[in-house]
């Protein structure tokens, strides 16, 4: 058997069916693991004890043959952004200080009831806000790809943590959330699968909110066939958010190894970038290729608002996020610093509780939406944000998938970008504008840069067409073949 | 009816609009599974959506919005099928969330008509403009600790409804009748039990002046939770007062939020509108747009009660009631229901006054309401039934009806415990009648001198004679024939 760190959830469970590992030996080997990697930081809380006592639990059922479900006995991380019964949950806020929710998010529930393990609460960028994880209370995660010339590297975020320890061989697997990039971006950054479902798919419930509209959990994983297993396992309409889609949840395994033949790969023109590098479009054009040798009809497809996704998302975003991080006022949980009065008690909690970036977006939130703005930029925003929804609805007229690069560069070391807010909002480019369509996406690692770090392909279905999203990213992940790991791994 | 102050510089005139804000009957809040219910400990009603834990989505209360369609039917107003709910931020320790959800540019229902009973008989049409639903918030206690508040968040999500009218009321009377109504119009609907005193049914008041002849609004005041309809009428009457001196010395009224101190029977400024917030409202991201289908709608209004407009009118059309009788007796549906169950097949204008006149106010000294009331319609109408086939006297009757609302009996067994039964023995009142005419030489000679009216005295005295049973008309009919003779 090949080391229990290093397989994907459906070599894990077929060896557990075979009784040729327990789940309690895969869960120790990975919390093994998590203390050796504790250099990265991928961990806001590690929680060994829970994790031997789910193992345990589903070794037990296991012997009784009374398996709860697909993901039984199966280790994976947690993003700190899900509330955890009994678990620390504080997305990684200092304002979240001592949260320790007395529910368990809806997502985190389907996958206890599918029987996962949760081997600890993993780190992010505060409160989602970030595409290097370098805004956490908790410190920055490193990419486990390196250090690079001396420098350590970020692994992209907001979903940073999860994407190291997947990377890293911390957990088999783990959740993610997704708002303008949150999965994708980080998955592409560390060289693992990170997949965005369909706004409405996975429910919100209990999931610290970041952007209402946009905010969506999903896997990531290291094989397309994981997160499909994986999302198999968390989505389904939840009458507890009345934003879930009330639809039936299909396997979405079922189309996995039917091939690419006479389907129609949509490249995007707008997706090629003045001044991106070579070995982007060098990726690109692999994956246009590697799917036309597959038997896919390759058609150029235009969507021609791409270019206002960006602004467009960072005025909608930062709106929502305004209005859903009003909560945090040191009232009645987490952080409280006194005041004389009670707007000194609002300002002194607020301001030594929210880091830089998570100010920046609430007041360009508020801003935007303030008397005499509103119309300017939040209204002109949501009406963008339909042209670009509009974009994707009449490409897929004539395609059935699109295929862009998921990142304009592969990881960067900590520390670049920081002073240049826009810059860092750049990381975002190419997963924004699906994000604003509510769109699923999925990026699968795809070959490694100049300096031998890993880059990611994206895809992007139509909505609620996860079937044909995975279809199509199993094959691209088969043909090229993908199998590089951090050095020492 | 007009209402003008008449100030140093002319004639003036009041405008007036109210906000209603009635909790709507339902046992879970707006968007969460809490319960709603009056005086329980604090914070004891909270869920975790109330409280705003993280990760926490509201999901809108079907029932809270079959309560509001309701309403707006009740209200002869506008069912919006498509509606949204939006966000309303601003910061403060009983508003967990740091917004309240609410409608802003898409009401659930639009315009409608209000029909004012005045106290003259009269009518008035007041315009409704809209009824949104929203949360309502949790309440602060400052006064409990001297250095200290306290938040209670039951009230917190609790479906409010806010019933905004348009600037048509021109009285502090008319400000009155359109609360009452309201209120009367809500409770026969069954949507909000609108008892004032718990805070189920409150009011701000928009007040205005200008001068009579003038058809611009000038700037208005807002008066704050005005909890009564004494001192919605106080309030209105004061704060047109204050804003008449202020354009008479010269000054301007600024548009700002003023609150209504009851004891001192006067507004003062809460805050200008330079302070005020920006509320920054924007679709709820958590919520879908409102959509409700024509059919549903349809059914609920097939299931309203008739309410006190046309229940008016059937009294007044079936019964032959005044205006200002069937006003009165609708205005409570209680009411309405007992006069009806009283006056079944038998004299209503009858029936009217003894449920106007004396069980009101027997009720009022009592402090009863009409549903607490010891004496049944059923128990009314028999004794009603003992005045008309002569039993008892209307007089005897009071009587009879004072020992009902003491002791609740059946009116039959008091007549016949306390033998109040008419006479009607002319032999016997005959005797009591030949006595008061010897016992009165003096009134005899009276009324012969033409003075008519001195008879009263001897039908006291025969009254006096028989305990007050006997039947009037055959005394009366008895004492002319023989003082005639």
């Amino acid at each position: 058997m090949s080391d229990l760190t290093d397989l994907t959830i459906a070599a894990a469970r077929d060896f557990l069916a075979k009784g040729e590992v327990s789940s309690r030996e895969l869960t120790e080997a990975h919390i093994k693991a998590m203390e050796t990697q504790r250099g990265i930081n991928a961990y806001v809380t590690e929680t060994p004890g829970i994790a031997l006592e789910r193992a345990d639990a589903s070794d037990k059922r296991r012997a009784s043959k009374d398996l709860k479900g697909a993901m039984d006995g199966i280790p994976i991380a947690v993003k700190d952004l899900f509330c955890t019964e009994g678990v620390l949950s504080t997305a990684a806020s200092h304002i979240l200080d001592g949260f320790t929710p007395p529910y368990e998010s809806t997502v985190t529930r389907n996958l206890r009831d599918a029987g996962a393990v949760m081997l600890g609460k993993a780190n992010m960028d505060e409160f989602a806000m970030g595409s290097a994880n370098v805004t956490s209370h908790y410190g920055s995660v490193k990419n486990p790809w390196g250090p690079k010339d001396g420098k350590d590297l970020v692994p992209g975020g907001s979903s940073g943590g999860s994407a190291a320890a997947v990377a890293a061989r911390t957990c088999l697997a783990a959740t993610g959330t997704d708002t303008g990039g949150s999965i994708r971006q980080p998955a592409s950054f560390c060289g693992v699968v990170g997949m965005k479902p369909t706004y409405g798919r996975c429910s919100r419930w209990g999931i610290v909110a970041f952007a209402s509209s946009l905010d969506q959990a999903g896997p990531m994983t290291r094989s397309v066939e994981d997160a499909a297993i994986m999302l198999n396992a968390m989505a389904g309409h939840d009458p507890k958010d009345s934003t879930s889609a009330p639809i039936e949840t299909p396997d979405f395994t079922a189309t996995l190894g039917q091939g690419v033949k006479g389907l129609k790969v949509g490249i995007p023109a707008e997706y090629r970038m003045d001044g991106a590098p070579d070995e982007i479009e060098a990726l690109w054009r692999k994956g246009t290729e590697t799917l036309k040798a597959q038997g896919a009809e390759i058609v150029d497809v235009t969507l021609p608002h791409t270019k206002y996704a960006l602004p467009t998302y960072y005025i909608v975003a930062p709106a929502e996020a305004s209005s859903n991080l009003a909560r945090y006022d040191g009232v009645r949980y987490g952080l409280r610093v006194e005041g004389g009065t009670l707007d000194d008690m609002y300002l002194n909690t607020r301001a030594e509780g929210f880091g830089a970036e998570v100010r920046r977006r609430i007041m360009i939130g508020t801003y935007v939406l303030s008397a005499g703005y509103y119309d300017a930029y939040y209204l002109k925003a949501q009406k963008v944000r339909t042209l670009i929804a509009d974009d994707f609805r009449q490409a897929y007229e004539t395609c059935d998938v699109i295929l862009t690069p998921t990142t304009p560069s592969a990881a960067f070391a900590i520390g670049e970008k920081e002073d240049d807010p826009i810059a860092m909002y750049l990381n975002d480019i190419f997963t924004v504008p699906s994000s604003l369509a509510g769109l699923p996406g999925i990026s699968v690692p795809a070959g490694l840069d100049a300096g031998g770090l890993p880059l990611g392909l994206q895809l992007i279905a139509p909505a609620f067409d996860e079937l044909t999203l995975f279809r199509v990213a199993e094959t691209l992940e088969e043909a090229i073949g993908f199998d590089a790991k951090p050095e020492g791994l | 009816m007009s209402y003008i102050v008449q100030g140093e510089t002319g004639d003036w005139e009041v405008v007036c609009g109210l906000e209603v804000h009635a909790q709507a009957i339902s046992k879970a809040k707006l968007f969460s599974g809490a319960s709603v219910e009056f005086g329980a400990e604090p914070n004891e009603q909270v869920s975790l959506v109330d409280a705003a834990m993280p990760g926490m989505l509201p999901v809108i209360n079907e029932y809270a919005v079959e309560q509001a369609v309701k309403t707006g039917l009740g209200l002869n107003a506008k069912i919006n099928l498509h509606s949204v709910f939006e966000r309303k931020n601003y910061f403060y320790a009983d508003l967990p969330q740091g917004y309240q959800i609410s409608q802003y540019l898409h009401p659930i229902v639009g315009e409608g008509t209000v029909v004012l009973d005045l106290e003259d008989g009269s009518t008035r049409e007041i315009g409704i403009e809209r009824l949104h639903m929203e949360q309502d918030a949790g309440k602060s206690i400052h006064d409990r600790d001297p250095r200290r508040t306290f938040i209670d968040l039951n009230r917190s999500g609790t479906c409010l409804m806010e019933i905004v009218s348009k600037p048509d009321i021109r009285t502090p009377e008319e400000a009155g009748a359109y609360l009452r109504k309201m209120r009367s119009i809500l409770r026969y609907l069954g949507t909000c039990d609108g008892n004032m005193e718990e805070g189920s049914l409150r009011c701000d008041v928009n007040v205005s002046v200008r001068k009579v002849g003038e058809t611009d609004l000038r700037t208005r005041a807002e008066v704050k939770n005005v909890n009564s309809v004494k001192f919605v009428m106080q309030a209105i009457e004061h704060e047109a007062e204050r804003q008449i001196d202020v354009y008479e010395s010269g000054g301007e009224v600024v548009q700002e939020t003023r609150l209504f101190d009851s004891g001192k029977g006067e507004t003062r400024s809460m805050r200008a509108k330079e302070f005020a917030h920006d509320y920054r409202y924007f679709p709820d991201p958590d919520l879908l747009p409102l959509r409700l289908d024509a059919a549903w709608v349809a059914k609920i209004e097939a299931t309203l009660p008739e309410l006190p407009d046309a229940k008016k009118n059937r009294f007044m059309r079936d019964f032959g009631l005044s205006a200002y009788d069937a006003g009165v007796l609708v205005a409570e549906r209680e009411t309405a229901e007992y006069f009806e169950a009283a006056a079944e097949g038998r004299d209503a204008k009858q029936a009217a006054n003894w449920v106007i006149n004396n069980l009101a106010g027997a009720l009022g000294k009592l402090g009863l309401g009409i549903g607490e009331s010891p004496v049944s319609a059923a128990g009314l109408g028999k004794l009603l039934d003992l005045i008309k086939d002569g039993t008892i006297s209307s007089n005897i009757a009071k009587k009879v009806f004072e020992a009902m609302m003491e002791t609740g009996d059946d009116p039959e067994a008091i007549v016949e415990a306390q033998g109040l039964k008419q006479v009607t023995d002319t032999g016997a009142i005959e005797a009591a009648v030949d006595a008061a005419i010897a016992a009165g030489e003096n009134q005899v000679a009276q009324y012969k001198a033409g003075n008519q009216k001195i008879i009263g005295w001897f039908v006291g005295q025969v009254m006096k004679a028989t305990g007050g049973k006997a039947n009037p008309q055959t005394v009366n009919e008895l004492l002319r024939k023989k003082l005639a003779g």
